[in-house]
Formats: structure tokens, sequence, C-alpha cells
């Protein structure tokens, strides 16, 4: 079993925007090329043109459809990739320490030298955010760009991780989450951002922004009907209603 | 264990290099990054600098490695060895290769240049394959706009000047409330995302027309699920209620418009044109006169409503003619809601939320400007709501007529060309006038007497040969579809085959997949392109084929010129062709080879270039008989289509410090590089918005090479080309359409916006809408042989409302016989509940032949995956008349894709293998199957 460090300097994490996310699927294939370059083993892909393809993916967008109560089925985009947890059961779940929450930003990463593969901690992850590589035998996961947001070649605004950068909408923010005057903190507070399942107990720290309510301009009618008043009363034909209409003009 | 953590590095080397040039993953053209490691792709990312996507990229564009990659990647030129359709050929040498093109092209040119049809599909270069078509003298030249949105792009440019997409965008950095009709995940992909994302985190409104409540729709803060084929009665409605309500600008009405410009409302020959002056300018009353007047003239103020009589003969603005007709309360949101399948209070409210936002929310901005009559106004006035509108609208036989509807809406409201509003991108706004019109005189050994592709303006301009029997082998510019800017791509096999109009010699398509996705009637379209006249030979005799992969199209050619990958050629997305302008400055762009090829491949424009160098093709050729070009890359920079003007704007002149206007520039390639690919020119700030009428910008593009002189215009409310059809089928006129087409040129050809029904001739017991739409992550985009891409989307089921599903006793899995009047499929079936409740949909372009693009043969896109295209037949029904009616829009010759019918049953699952059906035998792989594993890592 794995200990966790007993607090992190920062909290470093997503803020992703499901009122905004338009389910194009750029995250998960950005990180796809900057995971299968970088960090670690490359993450491949098994019978990548035949029947079953599968690959290892370190974020991916589910779509959920909802009905609520009134009104018409939604359709909410859900990416998804590791949370970054507080108390993450995935570490101590580690038989060989190869799992570890970093002290400095709390990202959670892999060791890819001490992974034995066995899986325990993709098992143990109530979020289902750990895949094991086929190829290489190894457990990997979102690193948060550990090779990027700190990496002196890239130009500073280029630090942040890749499915942050090449977001087309804009809906994932990254920063500390355990700054309440970060930036990323203020949007969780303006928005109401939630956490993934909480009664989990595992305190991720990436947060959701729920979406806004939505087809409700029906049930505004009474401010806006108003503005659909006839300029004509009484339907005087055509030349009564051009001529009230070019009163304005 | 005790807390323990390993030192990892936190810099390492990201690459080598990085390679700026434009993604041609889908048809968006943003600029990529390529980060490259031992002289190799390592990682795609997004081009911070470029005026498309500014940094950001979709999943497409990253997934670019995997297309530089793919298996299915054509190697050598190929000849065909087997049958057509068997899939079987011979790698050959390009010098054999061009031998056997010109050994057919050469011939035909000499004797018929007609006999070539020539039809590039996906292309990015048309002002260059069109030169090269124009040059070889066929009259048979398009691309693939008729099937795709030329109602979109014509409806725009006829009313005013310009459409959707490259034509313009809404203004993101002031709009309040954006509303979008038939986009699904669609056109534009990257600056819509990033435009949707930007005015969200504003707090402005979204609203999605659409019967599929996905991608941008799902976002939308209002959902209205309209009813397929009724955009156009939905958004007259509402301009009904804006009008009775006296919600519309009829102070720009009244300035920018043709709403003031009197029509000849007596009848005769002149009823429905305008009245003119000398200069064949239209006229208008001028308010502070009362005087007949110049719409143009300096200082006028033009009269709304005051009509005017001449020798007996009445005159009544366009205004008057739109009020007459929306005031209408066949027109009432009660009238139309059962129609379009939206409740009338939700019409009401939407249409007052409109009204709410561009009148009471308008705003101005501190920016002087003065406009073509020389008035100068100390502010830009706003009105921030804007517009986007895509193929769900475009892609039916009412889809001009809905293009053109909305437009009307928009420009009621005054928001085109305001701030907050739509914004044209350069070279747009442009008026019919500065377009050319069509031309279809061919010569033999001769070229073509100008360019194929125009706007008419009237009868006179169709392509017609003198019996009246149509010029073109797609019948585009006559009576069946006059305004066909495009042409019809999707006729071109059929009329080919039934030798109607004419017979061909050969046929020459890029990157166009006829044979499966990219046609109506798939089964059909294979059998005429390997049908066989009694001598035994095919019935379309040569068939060539530029394809850069091993898609279907492959096995049904005879000969295949193997095309580059995006990254390993030379293109310009240029200002004469679709350029990737911004609203705020006139953008151009090219693509360089980052990489070498590591096949006997040739990009195709180069493959053109070589072609028409063994032709002696004028244009290509100098006086002394020697060729102007080697290659693309040399056309690119040395090509003047007039003195100065060349393919790129950038960089011109003996110094590289010309934009626009400038003489070559021999480093133009170089520069471009340096500068990360592209070329911007911003706009001033007077010229921002109001562009039509705002004499900066018009001094601004002629400097740039845009006009020649300023084009001021008005919109187009009443469309004056429209009439002149109507009057011809009314009787008028030497150019008559045949009697078949008299009524329906009348009541189609309308020139102020009307929504008719399209024909439902046979549609008898098919009753439930059917549609595609293509995935974000593969929209535009060529072949799902991407091994990151089909990951995503490489299933597609036939997704069924809730309601159905319940009617019919269907569960997720099942499978579903479903009918058109044409076909029949058996595909597997999946609920969804966000959807119109009389619409089924499905991915296109998913399903794949057992064969193509290097997939396995048990590949689910092969096997589960289908196409509705088999539903779907490029002529309607017969009708007992003898004749064949097209599927397409009666005035542009659209291909109506959306307009298809079905009914739904629930069936066994299909014997065997548990296959959708229609099942096609494998096609032999001219180049295998992929590796069964990928660790794609360059770098060490």
């Amino acid at each position: 079993m794995t200990e966790l460090p007993t607090s992190t300097d920062r909290k470093m994490g997503l803020v992703i925007d499901l009122d905004t996310c338009v389910g194009c699927h750029a995250c998960v294939i950005s990180c796809k090329g900057w995971n299968t370059e970088n960090y670690g083993a490359p993450l491949s892909d098994q019978n990548p043109y035949g029947a079953d393809p599968s690959g290892t993916f370190l974020n991916r967008v589910h779509s959920y459809e909802v009905q609520p109560e009134k009104g018409h089925a939604q359709l909410i985009h859900f990416p998804k990739s590791c949370l970054h947890c507080e108390d993450a059961p995935c570490v101590t779940v580690c038989p060989t320490g190869a799992s570890y929450k970093r002290v400095e930003d709390g990202i959670v990463l892999v060791n890819e030298s001490n992974c034995i593969g066995c899986g325990l901690c993709a098992w143990s992850c109530p979020y289902g955010a750990r895949e094991l590589d086929l190829a290489e035998g190894v457990m990997k996961k979102c690193t948060l760009c550990v090779d990027r947001i700190y990496n002196e070649n890239l130009p500073e605004e280029d630090r942040v991780p890749s499915c942050v950068r090449t977001c087309p909408a804009g809906a994932r923010h990254f920063g500390d989450l355990g700054d309440p005057s970060s930036d990323v903190s203020k949007l969780v507070a303006e928005r109401s951002g939630m956490d993934l399942m909480p009664e989990m107990g595992t305190k991720p720290v990436n947060k959701y922004l729920p979406p806004r309510p939505k087809d409700t301009v029906e049930e505004e009618i009474d401010i806006l009907a108003p503005l659909l008043a006839p300029v004509a009363e009484e339907p005087k034909g055509f030349l009564g209603w051009l001529d009230k209409t070019l009163e304005k003009f | 264990m005790t807390f323990q953590q390993p030192s990892i590095e936190l810099s390492p080397k990201v690459s080598d290099e990085v390679r700026k040039t434009t993604c041609y993953m889908c048809a968006c053209r943003c600029g990529i990054n390529v980060h490259m490691k031992d002289g190799k792709v390592a990682y795609i990312e997004g081009n911070r600098d470029h005026p498309v996507n500014k940094g950001v990229l979709c999943a497409k564009g990253s997934a670019g490695i995997m297309q530089v990659n793919a298996p299915s990647r054509l190697r050598a030129p190929l000849k065909r060895v087997g049958p057509r359709g068997s899939g079987e050929f011979e790698e050959i040498s390009w010098d054999e290769a061009l031998d056997i093109a010109v050994g057919w092209l050469g011939p035909i040119r000499k004797s018929n240049p007609e006999k070539l049809a020539f039809f590039t599909g996906r292309d990015q270069s048309q002002s260059f394959t069109s030169f090269w078509a124009q040059n070889f003298g066929t009259c048979n030249y398009a691309a693939h706009g008729g099937f795709c949105s030329v109602n979109m792009a014509a409806g725009g440019i006829y009313t005013m000047g310009g459409a959707f997409w490259e034509f313009g965008q809404p203004d993101w950095d002031h709009t309040k409330l954006f509303m979008l009709f038939g986009v699904a995940e669609d056109h534009d992909s990257n600056p819509i995302k990033a435009g949707i994302g930007k005015i969200k985190k504003r707090g402005a409104k979204v609203i999605g027309v659409n019967p599929i409540r996905s991608g941008y729709n799902a976002v939308a803060d209002e959902w209205v699920g309209i009813t397929p084929g009724t955009d156009g009665l939905f958004i007259l409605s509402m301009v009904h209620v804006l009008m009775k309500a006296g919600k519309i600008d009829l102070e720009y009405l009244s300035r920018y418009t043709n709403a003031p410009v009197l029509v000849n409302a007596t009848v005769g020959p002149e009823k429905g044109l305008f009245l003119r002056d000398e200069n064949d300018k239209p006229l208008v009353i001028d308010r502070a006169t009362g005087e007949l007047t110049a719409f143009d003239k300096p200082g006028v103020r033009p009269d709304l409503a005051a009509t005017y009589e001449r020798d007996g003969v009445t005159h009544r603005p366009v205004f008057h003619l739109m009020a007459e007709r929306y005031l209408d309360e066949s027109y009432a949101p009660e009238a139309v809601a059962e129609q379009c399948g939206i409740p009338a209070s939700r019409i009401r409210a939407i249409a007052a939320d409109i009204a709410r936002v561009a009148f009471d929310e308008a705003f101005e901005l501190d920016q002087e400007w003065t406009d073509f009559r020389g008035e100068t106004h100390k502010t830009m006035k706003g009105r921030p709501v804007s517009f986007h509108s895509m193929r769900g609208v475009s892609a039916h036989a009412n889809g001009f007529q809905t293009c053109r509807a909305l437009h009307i809406l928009q420009i009621l409201l005054g928001t085109v060309e305001v701030p907050g509003g739509f914004r044209f991108k350069p070279p747009y706004p442009k008026p019919v006038e500065a377009h050319p019109t069509p031309h279809c005189k061919v010569t033999p050994d001769s070229p073509l007497d100008g360019p194929h592709l125009g706007f008419v303006r009237g009868p006179e301009h169709l392509a017609l040969k003198e019996d009246g029997s149509p010029a073109r082998i797609d019948k585009a510019f006559t009576w069946e579809n006059p305004m066909s800017s495009h042409g019809l791509m999707h006729m071109v096999i059929s009329n080919a085959h039934a030798g109607d109009p004419y017979k061909i010699d050969t046929l020459f398509m890029y990157m166009a997949n006829m044979s499966w996705n990219s046609t109506m009637n798939t089964r059909g379209v294979i059998d005429m392109l390997t049908d066989k006249d009694e001598n035994g030979d095919y019935v379309i005799p040569h068939i060539i084929y530029s394809d850069a992969y091993s898609s279907e199209m492959v096995a049904y050619a005879d000969l295949i010129l193997p095309d580059t990958t995006y990254l390993e050629r030379h293109d310009c997305i240029s200002l004469l062709d679709r350029p990737i302008c911004e609203a705020d400055g006139a953008a151009d762009a090219i693509r360089w080879p980052v990489i070498e090829p590591d096949r006997d491949v040739v990009g195709f424009q180069s493959a053109l270039i070589l072609l028409a160098n063994k032709m002696g093709l004028p244009g290509f050729t100098n006086e002394d008989g020697s060729a102007k070009y080697k290659d693309y890359a040399d056309y690119i920079v040395n090509h003047e289509r007039k003195p100065g003007i060349g393919p790129l704007a950038g960089f011109r002149g003996e110094n590289g410090d010309k934009s626009g206007r400038g003489e070559v520039n021999p480093d133009q390639l170089d520069r471009y590089i340096e500068n990360g690919g592209f070329f911007i020119e911003h706009v001033p700030d007077d010229a921002l918005y109001y562009k039509p009428w705002n004499s900066a910008y018009q001094d601004w593009a002629v400097g740039m090479g845009i006009y020649d002189s300023p084009q001021p215009y008005l919109f187009q409310l009443y469309s004056e080309p429209m009439r002149k059809f109507q009057l011809a089928a009314e009787g008028y006129g030497d150019r008559q359409p045949p009697d078949h087409l008299r009524d329906r040129t009348k009541e189609t050809l309308d020139p102020l916006p009307i929504w008719y029904e399209t024909d439902q001739h046979g549609n008898d017991g098919f009753t439930v809408n059917a549609l595609t739409q293509r995935p974000m992550a593969m929209y535009h985009s060529w072949g799902t042989q991407n091994a990151w891409l089909r990951q995503l989307h490489g299933r597609n089921p036939l997704y069924v409302p809730t309601k159905l599903m319940r009617e019919h006793g269907l569960q997720d899995g099942d499978w579903a016989r479903v009918t058109s009047p044409h076909g029949e499929i058996t595909v597997p079936v999946m609920e969804m509940a966000a959807l119109n409740h009389n619409t089924v949909w499905t991915w296109n372009a998913i399903g794949k032949r057992k064969g193509a693009w290097a997939l396995e043969e048990d590949a689910p896109e092969a096997t589960k995956g289908f196409l509705l295209n088999h539903l779907i037949h490029e002529l309607l029904p017969p009708k007992g008349d003898g004749l064949r009616w097209a599927n397409s829009d009666p005035v542009t010759g659209q291909a109506a894709w959306f307009d298809l019918k079905v009914k739904i049953e629930k069936a066994a699952a299909p014997d065997g293998l548990s296959e959708s059906l229609p099942s096609f035998d494998p096609i032999k792989s001219p180049v295998g199957t992929g590796p069964a594993e990928l660790k794609w890592k360059v770098g060490k």
C-alpha cells in the first residue's frame, strides 16, 4: 500500500464547463497525440484497422441524454479524465509505490518503471479514469501534462495541459484549485462548480461547471409579449399598417 | 509504503523543429504547428497566430499524424487490369500514367472537348482546376458545391452579396443572441465552437434550430426541434410577426436595401422589373424632394411607401410588395405551428426575444464612417442578433428560398454588416454583378469562352445550346435549375450513363467518392460505372481518378493518379477561391511539404500541370511552346490572373512588401513559410462594418485587388433575376422554358422568398423524415481510416426517437428495416430522446465497403456500418410523364439529400453475420490492410 502526502502545496486541476462542451473530442485526440509522443510509454492501439479497435486514451468524452421533468430532452457531453483526487484511492491501493501524488501540485502520476500492471488502481478508481496499456503492460493515466506545464522549452502561454490548449470552445480551464483567488477557483464559485460523485469521499480536485437552465423562453412571454403588439390595432389592411409603421420612421 | 516521489523530467525537449502549415483534415483550413523529431511528424497542435483557429485545434487536426501514416495511402499510379469494380490494378510509372491519360484526353480535346467531364470533389484549389478545365476547353467542370451547399452560397450571394461560413461570420465580440439553423456538427468547425464558447462566457443566448439536439444544438440555450424542410415557413412566420409589430429597421431598409426600389406593377413584359434610369440604375422616390431619383445619388433618402405612376403604369416599392405578402395571416404562428412542429407560443416567444435584443439592446460603436452616398455617420449602430445556417436548410428542394428567407429576416432586423450582427469576410461582400456569368461555348482545340460557373442574371445566361438543349452534362444553368452556380456533381454519372443530354468519353474526378458515400443511389451508380454497351464496351468509356487514399471510388477507375497527403504538398488557399479571411482582415494561406512523400505520388494539382504540359494547353504554355510552370508551387508563385494579381495576395512585389496587388515575388513561398504559412492584411477601423456601403471599405478593397472599382450595392430583398425567369415562364421573351417546367418555374422562382412543400410524389406511406450528419470529429474529413478517429466513431446506429421506438416495439440493438420509395436497408437502431419525434438519423459515411481504406473486412464500418445513400435516388420517382425529374432544388439544382422520407419496421437480425443490408462483395485492396498494433512514438 502506498501513502499519500499529508498535504500538497497546490491543487492543480481542471475545471470543465458542461454548459459549453460541444462534445467534439478535440481534447481526447490532442491528449492522445501529446501523450503518445511524451511522458512514458506511447499510448498504443490494438487492432487499429480491424474489427474491434481499442486503444489507450487518458481522456474520453461520454454523452448522456437527460430528460428533465418538464421540457425537451437534453444531451450533455461529459469529458472525463483523472480528477487528481486529494484522497486518491488509486494511490493508497498501489502495492509497489508506482502510483503517487506529487507534493508540489497534487498531480497523481504513475512511475512506470515500478508499475507491475496489476490493475488494482484501475479497480479502485470510482471514475474509471485509468487505462492499462496493452502493449506496454503499464497503467496509464492523465498526467495533467506534467511535462508541459513546467516545460521551459515551451512558450509560457503553452504551459497548460494539451487538452486545455486545444479546446475549441474554451470549455476547459486549468489552475490551482487550492488557491481561492485563482481564476479557476473564482469560476467554480461563480458557476456553482461541482465535485463528481462526492459521496465516494475521494475529494476530487477537478471540478465540473453544470449546464445552465435551458428552454425557458416561453416562460418569459409575459415580459416579451408587449414587444409584438401590432402597430395597427384594427387591421385596416396594408395601408393602415404602413402608415402606422412609417410614423415611427 | 511511506510517501516517496521520484524525480521526473519536467522540461523535456518538445521537438527539433516546428513547421507551420495549413490543416486539411477538413475544409476549415486551420493553421497548424507540426512538431518534427528526427525528420518525422511527432505532434500537431494549432497555430496561435493563425486567423482561423487562433491556436485551438479539433480532433481531426490533432489526428493528422494518423492520416500521414495511414496504411490506406496509395503508393504509385495504378492501371486497372481486372474488370471495373474488382480492385485489380497494376502499379505503373508516372510516365506511363500520364501517357495513358493524354492518350484519352488529347484526341477529345481536338474534336469534342465537352467529352471530358472533369469534376473535382472536395477541391480547395478551384480557381486553379477551373483554369485548367477552361484551357482544356470542356464546359463540363465543377467541384462538389452542387451536392453540398450551393443553396446557401447562391441564396446569400443573390440576396446580399455573400453567405455564411467562408463568406462571413457572426460578430462574436458583440452579439448577444446567436441563432443557428440546420447547423449540425457542421461547417466552419473550430471558429463556430470558439465563437459559441466566447459568447456563452458573456452570457449571450444561443438558439439552435435543428431536428437533432447534438453538437452545437446540445449546448444551445433554446432548442427548436423543427420538422425537417419547414425552416422557411418558421422563418417567414417570424417575419410576419416582426413586421406586424413594426419590429423592423426602417432606416436600414431605406438606406441599404432595395425595399424602396420601384417595381413595375402592370401586367406585361416589364411586370415585376425595376424602374431604372438611362444608366440602368434602379430608381427610388426621394423623401426630401418627392422626386424620382437613382438609388445611389448623393444625399437621397429613399421613400419606402411612395407609389409612382408613369404613362399609365403603376410602380410600387419592394417594401409594399413585402408587406402585402408577409402580413398575410397564412404566415401567422398559429397557421404554421403544426407543419413546423413548433408551438405557436414558442414561435412568438422567439420572435419577441429577437426583437428585444435587436431593438432594446441596440448600441453604438464610437467610429465615424462615410457611406456611398457621401453621408458621414458619427457612430456605427449595432444590433446584437446574429444568425448562422448550413446544410440542414440548404439540402432540401426548397432550400434556396429558405436561405433567402433567412437573409430577409436578418436584413429586416438590420443586423447584417452592423456591430453585433453578421459580418462579411473579404473578398465578400461582392454583389452578383461582380461575379462572372456562366460560360459554355466549346471550340475544338481551344479554350472555353470564359469561366464555367457564375451567376445568371436572367434566361439569357443559361447554358443552352442553340437548339435549346443543355450544354453541360450535369444540366446546370438550364430550365430545370437555372441558378445552379456550383454545377450538379450528383447528376454527372447518371446523365453520362443515360447519354442525357449526350454521351461523354472520359470522366475525370478528384477526391469524390462517387461509388460510395458521395453519391445518391450508391448501388445504381456502381452499376452505371460498370455498365457495358452492346459491344461490350463500358458505357462511360474512360475513368481517371485522383485520390491520396484507397477509397471505394478507386476500384471504379481505369487509371489512378495517386495524390499526396496534406503534409507532403504545396497548396494555396487563395483569395481567388475560398480563402481564410476574417471579418477584420483579408487572409490567405499555403500548404508546403513539411515532409517528403515516401511513395511514388504527386500532388493532384502538379499532376494536372504535367498533363497540361504534355498536351501543350494554352494558359500553361509559353509562346515558344515551352511549359510555363513545372509544378503547382511554380504556378502559385508565378501565375497572374490579372497584372499584379495572383493566387497569393501576400508578400508580392520585388521586395515582398506589397499586399493584394504587386509583381511576382520569386521568394513568396519562403515568406509565407517564415510568416507561419499564412498572410493577413487587416481592414482599417473605419471600414470594419457596413462594408457594402462603406466608402473606406470599398477603397481598401480596390487597393487590395478585391474589386476593380468601388462596388456599393443594395441588398436584394426582391430578386430581379428570379423575376426574369418567372416572366419567361409567363410567356415573355425569346428564351422560353419547356412547357412542362412553366408552372414550376412560375412558382419556385418567386422574387420574394416563399416556402413550399417539396415534391411528395411517390411518398405515400413514407412519413418519417430521415437525415444524416457527420460527427464533429469527422466532419468533412476524407475517410474513416484514421486509427484514432475511428475509435471515437466506428459505428453508426440509426437513431430513432422515443415515440417511434415505442410504436415499433424497438429496443437498443434491435434491427429495423428502413424503406423509402427508392430502396431498403436493414440496420441496427438506438433510441434518442433529444430528437424531433418523427425524424430518424445516422452518422454519414461511417459505413465502408469491405476492402476499402485498408480496413480489415470485419471492421464494424464494413459490417454494421451503413449508408442512408441507398435510400436516396438522384431522380424523383417516375411520374408517368416519361421525364426524368432530378431530386434537386428547382432553383439551383442543389441535391435534396434531406427531403428523404422513410418508413421503419422491426426486422429480424440479418442472417448469419449480423451485418447491415445491403451487403456488398469485398473489393480487392490495392494497398492491403493496416498493422495489428500501433505504438507511434517517433522520438527517442
